[in-house]
Formats: structure tokens, sequence, C-alpha cells
């Protein structure tokens, strides 16, 4: 069977030996230790497992692991510089827009996503991009009010 | 009390408040201190009035019967002043780490940042029955209070003695003992190294009262909030033991299924799979997840089912088929005056019938567990609300001592009332035992859609007599199944009737934030509803008009003030709808506007306000965020969320085809806190919810003439379906 010998994680290569069917999610999470990207629902429908691939928000649960070969693969873990939280990681603490966190790493890449190149979408926008997201605590409005508070920071394409 | 092995899929409704509590934690100075180091100890020594305990029903083993002393909470100063707290109350995002470290600063007068809390551990923290029931808040948070105080008063006699000055001259502020001009000024590490003092104290301890507050009571942020957003922090489904395998669990081929014969023979041949099969249970333990789905798949297995109800016959199932369960609140027996007189004098009398389906947590960190073995002592890491119980649970399943079993759960991917049980935990340890290495064992979406349990589904038969100025004068009202919780009504009624029947459930069910509070509310204040309309009232100044109650008088009106109820007319096509209540201490009322398109027949929520009692606020940014959640959360039941079966399956086990509340879904959400601080503070984590159905189906009814009775109200838009 096929199988996925390097991925680029965070901007490093990591060494790894993983069937190439099994989910990215598992690889990330079991073979790399990367544990911040969640198991939700197993089908993309909650998005808790959200990662970036070359810059687009994915379904790690869905995917490939195959798939993810000499691609770029962003997770929540690599966000933050050294100390230094992502604006959206404080905009997220800011805005108190968490309950239990399980959800916060998925909507955090989303949100990423959503903003990037200094993009600044209204609040509609902000609902439909996120709509496959779930949070079962019920922080929408929350998360809503983070995502705004980040693209203000973000203005100018900071990251 | 039946406590029911955790192999069993019967489940009593709202079990988890008959828990009694029995500590195996025993009280000795030398092993406090072998375990944190020298310092300072301060414990609490717990023997709660039966007064503060909540009702249970009768007849119950131990109810009645003082509990013997044993430790509620302790706290450690250690040698270099840094302060641990440890509880048995687990994290399930209702932010009690933080509030609890909050009412700790305060006693303390130290800064937040300087207490940590070792939570939900059964080998370091005391017993503790569960978090649940909005508990952690009435009755941990003052014994965390009193031992914080506690430790205060004992750093000012050390500070004292250390000094010699006057204990009356000496301050402690900001994690420090000062004196006038700050002459002494000892750090917390200064007075405890070197020492190795332990103090228990009772539960008369005095402590600061709210208006005095200025940690406790304000908005602290999440105490954790930075590994939540940086993906550090470790739940259960996150931990990784070294040499740890990846557990499946064969699961039948429907509810009440018995296995007839199993072949496992092509999986044992996998290479690096162990299969365990022992009884009904066969699981397979592999290197990664898609080795052992594979095994799994490969397990060949027979299972004989017999016939089940389906939920188009369950209303009628569960009207026909009484149970032996208890709810709690009781069946009934809080009869008033005659239910023949007061209809008798009643002008107008409506009789209706409503219904709810069974609906699912949804925790989004599905049922996980890591369990590790060393010789015949069991660790088990596992998202759970009932860590001691689990542990209890494991060793009677598993025939072990008690303390041999270790139970942690790591602040968890939430519960709301569905993690009080604890298969994986089971699992997962039967899987580690046969393979003879760790194993992890997360449920998919779908075994914790149809093999953990679901909130009851009910039946409500509300018979009331009003007369034509308002005045309510017959109330008679039936529960099947749902539950006991705040059944009664609030209002003044002089005949009423209540009673709760028990109902053979044809799923397996159990708690639920907020228990059957939420269905009672739905029906009672649907009808309240009503019966303004009968008489031609104001739905508000209908309830007011039959209500004493000045705490529940207060939300609905702060509620409608918020809203500007009987101020603006709503807009074509959209309703207004109130609704109030009160259950566990804490009081509330939702003002709701919805759009409603006969036509189309969509229905949306556009606006919720939430009025929220709960005594003194301990920190008012995390109850809006609880009272934000739960409007969410009730949106979903109110409106569209409902389990579909057929057969001993779940027909819609997957969040594609079970629909739960989303962005889109959000409407404006406003939320008015009537702070109480003359009031002991109550819990926040459910009550929210009970006002959000009736609002949102008074509204439906305000906008469309139309009412309804069943929910989830709209689970087709506005169409039937």
């Amino acid at each position: 069977m096929p199988t996925v010998k390097e991925l680029h994680v965070n901007g490093s290569k990591h060494a790894v030996d993983a069937d190439a069917d099994r989910s990215l999610l598992s690889v990330l999470r079991e073979d790399l230790g990367l544990t911040g990207s969640k198991y939700g629902c197993g089908e993309g429908r909650c998005g808790a497992c959200t990662v970036l691939l070359d810059g687009r928000p994915t379904r790690s649960c869905t995917t490939r692991v195959g798939a993810a070969v000499a691609k770029q693969v962003r997770t929540i873990e690599g966000l933050a510089r050294g100390d230094q939280l992502h604006p959206v990681q404080e905009a997220f603490l800011e805005a108190g827009a968490m309950q239990c966190g399980y959800c916060t790493s998925g909507m955090i890449m989303s949100a990423v996503a959503l903003l990037k190149d200094g993009h600044e979408p209204d609040r509609e926008e902000i609902v439909r991009f996120m709509d496959g997201n779930v949070c079962r605590c019920g922080t929408y409005a929350r998360i809503v009010s983070a995502i705004e508070r980040a693209a203000g920071k973000m203005k100018g394409g900071a990251r | 009390m039946s406590e029911q092995s955790i192999g069993e899929f019967a489940c009593e409704p709202e079990r988890y408040e008959l828990y009694e509590g029995s500590s195996s934690w025993e009280l000795n100075r030398r092993e406090f201190f072998r375990i944190v180091g020298g310092g300072v100890i301060v414990a609490l020594l717990l023997r709660e009035p039966l007064d503060a305990q909540p009702a249970r029903p009768r007849g119950r083993r131990g109810f009645g019967a003082p509990m013997p002393r044993e430790i509620g909470a302790w706290l450690h100063i250690g040698e270099d002043g840094t302060t641990t707290v440890y509880t048995g109350k687990v994290e399930i995002g209702q932010n009690i780490r933080t509030s609890l470290t909050q009412v700790v600063a305060e006693e303390l007068r130290m800064p937040v940042a300087r207490i940590h809390l070792v939570m939900a551990d059964t080998a370091r923290t005391p017993f503790d029955m569960g978090t649940f029931g909005s508990g952690t808040t009435p009755r941990m948070a003052p014994q965390l209070r009193r031992v914080a105080a506690a430790a205060r008063e004992a750093l000012l006699d050390l500070a004292a003695k250390r000094g010699n000055v006057e204990r009356s001259s000496l301050t402690v502020a900001d994690g420090k003992v000062v004196g006038p001009r700050s002459k002494p000024s000892f750090d917390f590490g200064q007075l405890t190294k070197g020492k190795k003092l332990m103090k228990l104290i009772g539960e008369d301890t005095p402590t600061t009262p709210a208006g005095k507050w200025t940690v406790a009571g304000t908005s602290v942020p999440k105490v954790d909030g930075r590994v939540l957003v940086t993906g550090a922090h470790q739940y259960a489904s996150d931990v990784r033991r070294p040499g740890m395998l990846h557990g499946k669990v064969l699961r039948p081929s429907g509810f009440k299924a018995k296995l007839v014969s199993v072949n496992t023979r092509d999986a044992e041949a996998m290479p690096g799979v162990n299969v365990v099969h022992d009884g009904d249970f066969v699981g397979v333990a592999a290197s990664t997840e898609l080795a052992a789905d594979k095994a799994l798949a490969a397990i060949r297995a027979q299972w004989r089912t017999v016939a089940q109800p389906s939920d188009k016959d369950l209303f009628q199932y569960l009207k026909s088929h009484p149970g032996t369960a208890r709810g709690f609140g009781g069946r009934g027996g809080n009869d008033q005056g005659s239910m023949d007189e007061g209809l008798t004098a009643a002008d107008r009398k409506l009789q209706a019938t409503y219904t709810v389906a069974y609906i699912a947590h949804v925790p989004l960190e599905p049922r996980a567990a890591v369990a590790e073995w060393s010789g015949d002592k069991l660790t088990v890491w596992t998202g759970t609300q009932r860590p001691f119980g689990i542990r209890g649970d494991l060793a009677g399943a598993l025939k072990l001592r008690t303390e041999d079993v270790r139970v942690i759960a790591p602040d968890m991917g939430s519960g709301y009332g569905g993690k009080h049980t604890g298969e994986a935990a089971l699992e997962a340890a039967r899987l580690a035992k046969g393979a003879g290495k760790p194993v992890k064992l997360v449920w998919t979406r779908e075994e914790e859609f149809t093999w953990g349990y679901f909130r009851p589904a009910g039946v409500i038969d509300v018979t009331a007599g009003v007369k034509k100025d308002g005045t309510l004068t017959a109330w008679e009202f039936h529960n099947y199944n749902s539950g006991g919780s705040a059944l009664r009504t609030p209002y003044q009624v002089p005949n009423q009737h209540h009673e709760f029947h028990p109902a053979e459930s044809p799923l397996r069910q159990g708690s639920y934030r907020a228990l059957a509070a939420t269905a009672n509310h739905f029906a009672r204040e649907s009808h309240m509803d009503d019966l303004a309309h009968a008489v031609r009232m104001d739905p508000l100044a209908f309830r007011l008009k039959n209500l004493k109650d000045a705490r529940l008088r207060a939300v609905l009106e702060a509620a409608a003030k918020q809203f500007g109820w009987g101020k603006a007319k709503p807009a074509a096509g959209h309703g207004f709808g109130i609704a109030g209540g009160t259950e566990k201490g804490s009081y509330v009322a939702s003002c709701a506007e919805v759009a409603a398109d006969r036509k189309s027949g969509l229905v949306k929520v556009v606006r919720l306000v939430t009025a929220f009692e709960c005594g003194a606020v301990l920190n008012p940014d995390h109850l809006k965020n609880q009272i934000e959640g739960a409007a969410m959360m009730g949106l979903g039941g109110a409106l569209f969320e409902e389990i579909k079966f057929a057969g001993g399956k779940i027909l819609n086990p997957r969040l594609s085809n079970y629909r739960v509340p989303r962005f889109r879904d959000t409407p404006v959400l406003e939320t008015v806190l009537v702070n109480r601080k003359d009031l002991p503070s109550a819990g926040a984590g459910e009550t929210p919810i009970v006002a959000v159905a009736p609002a949102v189906g008074n509204a439906i009814f305000a906008a469309t003439g139309e009412r309804r009775r069943s929910l989830p109200m709209a689970p087709n838009g506005l169409k039937s379906s």
C-alpha cells in the first residue's frame, strides 16, 4: 500500500511513515502529536478538524494524508510566533469567544483563512463563511465579534 | 439506590440527581504533605446539612442519614507562595475553573494568575458526586471561599508571629501580608517556607460578603484561555501514552440486540491487531485508527434483534407503558384545592397536550478515554461529569479495589448533562487489559449519537381554568416520562394538581441541561399564553396578575423592559413572545421576536432577550456567555432538533442529518443580568435555557395565529412534515 514519508507542517518538514489512506487528521494528531486539530464528526460537517492546506481551509478528517503530500499544512499549533499569538487568537481571547474550547482550533483556522490578505468581511459574509463550523456551546455571536475584531487588527494584510 | 453497571443501557431519567456520596479520601496529614511538599494546607471538613441538599425523592438509601465527615475541598500554599486548590469538580466549558479561582483570589487577596486549580482527579482531589445540577457555584464555591479565608487568617497568624507585631495591624493584599506603611511585608512564600501547617475548618468559617467583593463579581477572563486558542490544551481524546494503541468496539446491529455468533479470525490474522472478546463485548486494538477500523470491519457477527417501537408510535407508547423510574422533583403529591371546583369557577377552560422529542447532547468532543494498566492498577483519562462515579463503575465492572482505579477528567469538550456515564472508559480499560498496552478509544460521532443517552421524550397534558378577569382558578399538569423538574407552576392557582408519570422509554435516556424543566416550561408557558389570549389579556400582564414570586416578576419585567414589550408593534410577518420561569434557585425570562413566512414556511428567531437572576453574580461576562449559549442550544431543541428512530436504530446519527444550531441561526442576543448581591449565588449552566422554547413558540403564535405544541416546533419550517 502507498505510504507517505514526509509532510510539510507549520513551515517544517516532518518525516512520517503513514498509510496514505489514513486521514490527515489522524496523522497530525497521532504521528506528529499535533492534537490541536480535533475530531468532531468525521464527515466534514463540524469544522473542528480544520487546517489550512496551501492556505485553503480544509477538513482534515475527510482528507487522506496522501492528498497532503507536497502541500503546506498549517495547523493551530503553527499560528503563534513564539509567545506572540496570532491576531485571530488574540481576538478570540479578547472577545471571550469560547466555552469548552473544543471547536476553537477549527474556528480560528477557518477565520484565519477568511481574513487572508487583509480581507475585511461584513457580518453576513462571516456568518456565511463560518456556517460549516459548529460550536455546540453556542458562542457564535462572540465568534463573529472576535473575527470582526481580528479583521481590525489585521488591516493592511499583516500575517 | 440502583447504581447500574455502565455496560447496561437502561438509565433512569435524571438519575444523576440521585447519587449519594461516599468518600474514601482519608484524612492523613503526613500523606497530604508527602504529596504536595511543605507549606500551609487548609482543608474543609464537610458535613452538609440536609437542608442544603437538593430535595430528593423519598426512600433513597442514605437519604436522611448524616453523611460522614469528609473533605469537601482543600488548598495548599507552597513554600514558594504559589497556591494550589484541589476540587473534584470538572471543567466542562462552563468556566468554573475561572469562577472558582476568583473566589479563592478574593478571600486570599492574591492575584488570580498565582492560583492553580487541580480538578477532577480521583487520586488527588476530594470525592465529589459530580459536576451537574448547577451545583458548583452554590456548593463548591462557598467551600473554596472558606478554605481560602481560613488560609488568609493562618497567614496573618504566621506574619504576626514572625514580625512580632499585633495581628490586628496587619492586612493581606496582592499576595502579601503587610503592616502599616508596608512594614513588615511578607510574601506568602516567606511565611510558608519550612512550615508544615495543616488547618481543618468547618462550614461556618466567615467569608467576604458579595457587597465587598473586588475580584469575585468581576469579568476575569478565562484563566486557561491561552491553551485553548493555541490548541495546547489536552482533552481526554488528546492524551497519548507510550506504546498506546487505538481501539474500536463492535456495536450491536441495533438496540437490545444479542450477539448470536461472531467470527474474529480474519481480524486476529491482521498484523499488530489485538482482538478482545469477552461475552457480548468484542473490540480491537491496533496501532492506528485506520488499522483498528479495518480489523473491526473484518469481524463477522450475527445479532438477534427484537421488535421495538419507532418515533412514529412514541407518544402513544409512553402514555401506555408506565415505568418505575423516579424523576427529580418527585411524582407530584402537591395537590391543592379541588380541580372540579376550580374548573366550575372558570369562565374559560383550556385543555391541551404537548409533546417533546428525544434530542441528543452532541458534545463536540465525543466520549473518549485512554486506559493504562500497571499490574492490577488502572488509570483512565476520560471526559466525564462524574469521575468518582466512573471510578466506582470501573472498579465494580473490572472487579478491582476502588483505590486501585484512578480516573482523571481533563477539562472536557463539553457535556450538557450527557457525560455522566463512563462507557468509553470501561471499553478502553477492557481493550487495554486484553492488548497489554495503553489504549485510546474515541467514539465516532455516530456512536455518540447512538450509544450515549438522550434527553427524555415526553407527553404533557395540561388542563386549566381562568376567569374573565384573568385570574387562574384551576391548573392540572401531567408529565409522562420527560421528568419532574420544574413540574409545579410558579403561578398562584387555588386549585392545582401536578403529576409525573414515569414510562418505559424506548430509547436510553438520561439527564440533559435543565432536565425536564425545558419541557415543563414549554408546556406551562405555552398554555399560559393561550390562556392570556383566551381572556384577551396581554401575556405579560396576565402572568404578572397571577404571580407573587418577586424574583420571577423581576426577571419578567427586566426582559420586557429590555425588549420593549408592549411598546412597538411587530413588523409584518413578525411576532413577539414572552415566557419565564424558575429552576434550581435561579430565575429567567425570555422575549423572542420571530420572523415567520407561512407561504415559504421559513421561520427564524431574529432577536432573543434574556433576563436572568442567580443571586450574586460571580463573573458577569462568563454568565452572559452561559446565557447566550443556553439560548442557542435552546433554539435547537425548540425549532428543529429531533432524534428519529425505528427498529432499534437511530435514523439520523450524524451531523449531516441531525441539525444543530449554526452561525446562521444566531439571532440578536441580548442579556440582562439582575445582580442580587444580597442573595447567595446560584448556578447558571442550566436555567437560562428553560424559557427559550416557549418564548419562541409564543412568538410564532403571535406571528401566525398557530399554536405549536410539539418540540421541535418547526423541523421542516412551518410546513407540516
